[in-house]
């Protein structure tokens, strides 16, 4: 490799902020003044390659500290882990919360995604773009504001996100309420955070807090998302609201890290057999037996292994784990340090969504007491494993929630989907054998073994065991994470958040690549093989509720645009199938040209969408439009 | 021509193509064995020297018990698999896509497109007069070559080729996301303030002729391209001592391209920027 840099320089600031996560520079290959043994002795090459993982990190460490990547910035980045300009270019233009061009410090992400769009995220936006300025163009106060898709705070809609670039930590994001007994919020002062979350937003709230971020009022806390809190037949959910989020002694109060000593209990081989009698499947969408991929990986003869938690939650409508690792983060850190025993993985890597700059704060608290107390680290608990987590944060992008995108994300390429075979349990992060988990389904791994398979499968039915976590939005009078057994109705959870208004329109289940059922259709049991019965799907867990007052032409059109964003643009029938969708589309509700061309048009795409994409993404594009034309009748 | 060295002996695996039994060897693709079977699979970002990102989809095939249809170009042979490649949900998704590439790219230098475009009936301009298109205009910034990416298919090819397959210069990479990717380089500088050594691998594997050498760039667009009037005659670089093969495309006794065979062991097609670009000299100018 022969790499040739463009010279441009960095700014003081860019190369601190480079400087601050990798080191100063060694030498004059790195970016370094250049002294005499550096003309003797060429650096970098293999060791500094190896540090490629590192890039996304780099550019999130510039753009926080400076809200765009400048061409010095980017260079400064290359040169210091031997990565091609080209091709920092291409990661930097992949991810939506990174810019290329100079922007102002101030970034407003105005959500415009399903739930917020049917609680008035149309009105905040022309709001703003009176009295601010247009989107994406810099207004007074050094601010530029944006639409966006889901940012995950649906029960909230419609809802903004600010985010500050600049060197110092700032308030904003602080959790308000006192956590359990009254005991004053105990959130380490260092852990601070540039952003501010508004939401429910309101073009007022909005300038007041683009103009005082630091005075932004508090968020909630995390048990505000859990109209269920304090239920005693929580599983999961069950210690959000009552334990501190920062507090390691509360966590283990509440019977936090019991499962892992089970777990050292049992062996590696004992806790794969639990999850596998346990019946637990991936709470992801995908619904694939989490003991069988565990095994899978545990039995590969190439080393290392790996563990990823896909925290990457960004499907539209869906905001569970959210509310997970910001009520619960010891959870996740105890549930994966469960499966990196397990798989045989020493390191964890946590990637999580760009957009929830709360969770990363809290998780990243966690690992850090958890290392403190050797609940992470070379010896876990002082049975010899050796085990730690780190974070990673995504930049904007759905796509990366995608198995195989993760990984080339982490490995600091663009976070375009891998084709497979090979699978990632034989080839995955780094080339290396890797488990992918979810955060809901890693955390249910510590119910199963604090109380053991058989009670955990004796919830739910025969096929779906355990509890289901469901994000209800939309038109209900409380949206919210709830929890239910597997097994449950429709109609029982909308009536747990207040009953189907009376106009009901629709129900989309699943979120954007899920589908639509009707009014008449609630009695659908909410189980894997239910929903599948009814030409439905589970998903995520998205239950969006729409009333008649909904445009659903309108709703049909916001998903295709959501997919039309955010196609990695690898494949064909993905990359133009759906633009193409998006273009049928706003002619049917247009009503230029012959809408039954149109359909069938749709129809055509569709069902090429669907066979031939190479991910996730560009397969189920299609599938919500489809069942709502099929189910709802949608344009007739 | 040069001697191929063998491969060691690999094992036959057996499976059943479009209803018959097929033995390839231990890790060939389906397309491998279709075509050993003489059948004639449309490709388009497959290519002979580089491992195909099989990002067209152009070639899909039905494999029994899978939910989607697979890439034939990647797909590797597996004993017992159950192969159709001409059943109508393949040749539907084949036929959507060249629809997709055709009205969203330029596709009027792309060997066979024409052809393939009428055997599975595609109607580009059903999507309407307002289509989405790629829509960019050549980028024209140095005398050796042209990028006309208004004819990228977006294939991954010329990355490959740049960087870690072939060249390793990684002077392109893939920009941007969604229908707004394309294929650039750092900054989206021109190209002489790139990365780029004009070695001319890019254009070598370019299956579209989005990348072209100005001279063809230029006889197009006078009108006076003629490939069924050119020549090719494959020749020693006598530059220096590696001693790679050129392919030099004569027209009217002049050279217009050079290109290089993908089938010598030494340089797969690969070339520099003198023994791609450098023939002026034996026109004498
Ligand atoms: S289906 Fe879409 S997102 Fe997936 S690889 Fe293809 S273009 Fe990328
Ligand atoms: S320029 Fe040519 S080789 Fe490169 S991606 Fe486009 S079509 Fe493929
Ligand atoms: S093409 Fe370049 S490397 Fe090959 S023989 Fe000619 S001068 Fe040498
Ligand atoms: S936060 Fe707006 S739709 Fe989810």
């Amino acid at each position: 490799m022969d790499l040739r840099y463009t010279d441009a320089k960095p700014s003081d600031d860019e190369r601190a902020a480079v400087d601050e996560l990798l080191g100063p520079p060694e030498s004059g290959w790195e970016g370094a003044g250049r002294s005499v043994t550096d003309l003797r002795w060429a650096r970098g090459g293999a060791a500094a390659r190896d540090r490629r993982d590192l890039l996304l990190p780099a550019l999130h460490a510039v753009n926080d500290r400076v809200g765009w990547l400048s061409e010095g910035a980017l260079d400064y980045i290359c040169r210091r882990l031997t990565v091609p300009p080209a091709e920092a270019y291409g990661v930097a233009t992949f991810y939506a919360m990174f810019s290329v061009k100079p922007r102002p410090a101030k970034v407003l992400y105005v959500c415009t995604d399903l739930a917020c769009a049917a609680e008035g995220s149309g009105a905040v936006c022309a709001g703003l773009e009176e009295r601010l300025a247009a989107p994406g163009s810099s207004a007074p106060g050094g601010v530029v504001w944006q639409p966006s898709p889901c940012l995950g705070l649906c029960e909230r809609a419609p809802a903004a996100l600010l985010l500050r670039a600049g060197a110092a930590p700032g308030a904003g994001s602080g959790e308000g309420v006192p956590a359990r007994g009254g005991a004053a919020d105990r959130r380490p002062a260092a852990v601070g955070t540039r952003a501010a979350v508004v939401a429910p937003a309101t073009v007022d709230g909005l300038l007041a807090t683009v103009a005082a971020p630091e005075r932004a009022a508090l968020e909630p806390p995390a048990t505000a998302a859990v109209p269920q809190a304090g239920d005693p037949g929580l599983v999961l959910l069950r210690r959000i609201g009552v334990v501190d989020p920062y507090s390691l002694d509360d966590y283990r109060a509440a019977g936090g890290y019991t499962a892992l000593r089970r777990a050292f209990a049992l062996g590696p081989a004992g806790v794969v057999r639990e999850v596998l009698d346990a019946g637990l499947v991936g709470r992801g969408g995908a619904a694939f037996p989490t003991g069988r991929k565990w095994e899978a990986t545990a039995r590969q003869p190439d080393h290392p292994h790996y563990l990823v938690c896909n925290a990457d939650e960004s499907e539209p409508g869906t905001f569970k784990d959210r509310v997970l690792m910001e009520g619960d983060p010891y959870a996740l850190v105890e549930a994966m340090t469960v499966a990196g025993y397990a798989t045989g993985a020493h390191r964890g890597y946590l990637y999580l969504r760009g957009e929830y700059p709360r969770a990363y704060e809290r998780l990243t608290h966690a690992v850090a007491q958890a290392r403190l107390r050797g609940l992470l680290g070379p010896d876990v608990l002082g049975h010899g494993h050796a085990f730690d987590i780190e974070i990673r944060r995504g930049a904007g992008a759905y796509i990366c929630g995608e198995e195989t995108a993760i990984f080339n994300s982490i490995e600091g390429r663009r976070g375009e989907p891998r084709s497979k075979p090979p699978f990632p349990v034989e080839k995955g992060l780094f080339g290396k054998p890797t488990a992918v988990n979810n955060v809901e389904t890693l955390v249910n791994v510590l119910p199963i073994l604090t109380h053991g398979a058989a009670a955990y499968a004796r919830t739910g039915t025969e096929s779906s065991t355990g509890t289901k976590l469901f994000c209800v939005s939309g038109r209900v009078d409380r949206p919210g994470v709830y929890e239910l057994p597997f097994g449950a109705r429709l109609r029982d959870l909308l009536g747990l958040a207040g009953g189907p208004p009376p106009n009901l329109r629709a129900v989309l289940l699943g979120g954007a690549a899920g589908g639509f059922v009707r009014p008449d259709e609630l009695d659908i049991p909410l189980t894997f093989e239910g929903t599948r019965a009814a030409g439905a799907t589970l998903g995520s867990g998205v239950v969006l509720v729409l009333d008649d007052t909904v445009e659903l032409p309108a709703v049909l059109l916001r998903i295709a645009e959501f997919f039309r964003d955010e196609s990695c643009g690898q494949c064909v029938p993905c990359r133009v199938g759906t633009v193409r969708q998006e273009e049928a589309l706003h002619r049917i509700k247009d009503r230029t040209g012959a809408a039954a061309g149109d359909i069938a048009l749709l129809r055509e795409v569709g069902g090429a969408m669907r066979d031939a994409s190479i991910c996730g993404l560009g397969q189920t594009a299609w599938n919500a439009v489809e069942s709502a034309i099929d189910r709802l009748g949608a344009f007739e | 021509m040069t001697a191929i060295p063998l491969q060691p002996p690999r094992r036959l695996i057996e499976f059943t193509l479009d209803g018959a039994g097929t033995r390839v060897p231990e890790g060939s693709t389906i397309l491998d064995a279709c075509r050993a079977a003489g059948k004639d699979i449309p490709t388009l970002c497959e290519g002979d020297t580089l491992t195909p990102k099989n990002a067209c989809r152009v070639c899909v095939v039905e494999v029994e018990g899978a939910r989607t249809l697979a890439p034939a170009c990647s797909r590797r042979a597996e004993p017992d698999m159950v192969v159709r490649t001409d059943t109508e949900r393949a040749r539907h998704s084949r036929k959507i896509v060249l629809e997709l590439l055709a009205s969203s790219t330029d596709l009027s230098t792309t060997p066979r497109a024409a052809e393939w475009i009428k055997e599975y009936e595609a109607k580009p301009d059903r999507f309407g007069p307002d289509a989405a298109r790629v829509d960019e205009q050549p980028k024209i910034d140095n005398d050796l070559y042209v990028r006309d990416y208004d004819k990228c298919i977006l294939c991954y090819k010329c990355v490959d080729a740049c960087g870690e397959q072939w060249q390793n210069t990684f002077a392109i990479a893939v920009a941007g996301r969604g229908f707004d990717t394309r294929i650039s380089v750092e900054q989206d500088a021109p190209l002489t303030d790139s990365a780029c050594v004009y070695c001319g691998n890019c254009i070598e594997v370019c299956p579209t002729g989005a990348l072209s050498f100005k001279s063809e760039f230029d006889m197009r667009a006078a009108g006076t391209w003629d490939e069924e009037a050119q020549t090719e005659t494959t020749t020693v670089c006598a530059y220096c001592g590696v001693g790679c093969n050129l392919t030099l495309h004569v027209q009217d006794n002049e050279i217009v391209k050079v290109t290089s065979p993908h089938d010598n062991p030494v340089t797969h097609g690969n070339l520099c920027i003198k023994g791609r670009f450098g023939y002026q000299h034996v026109q004498q100018r």
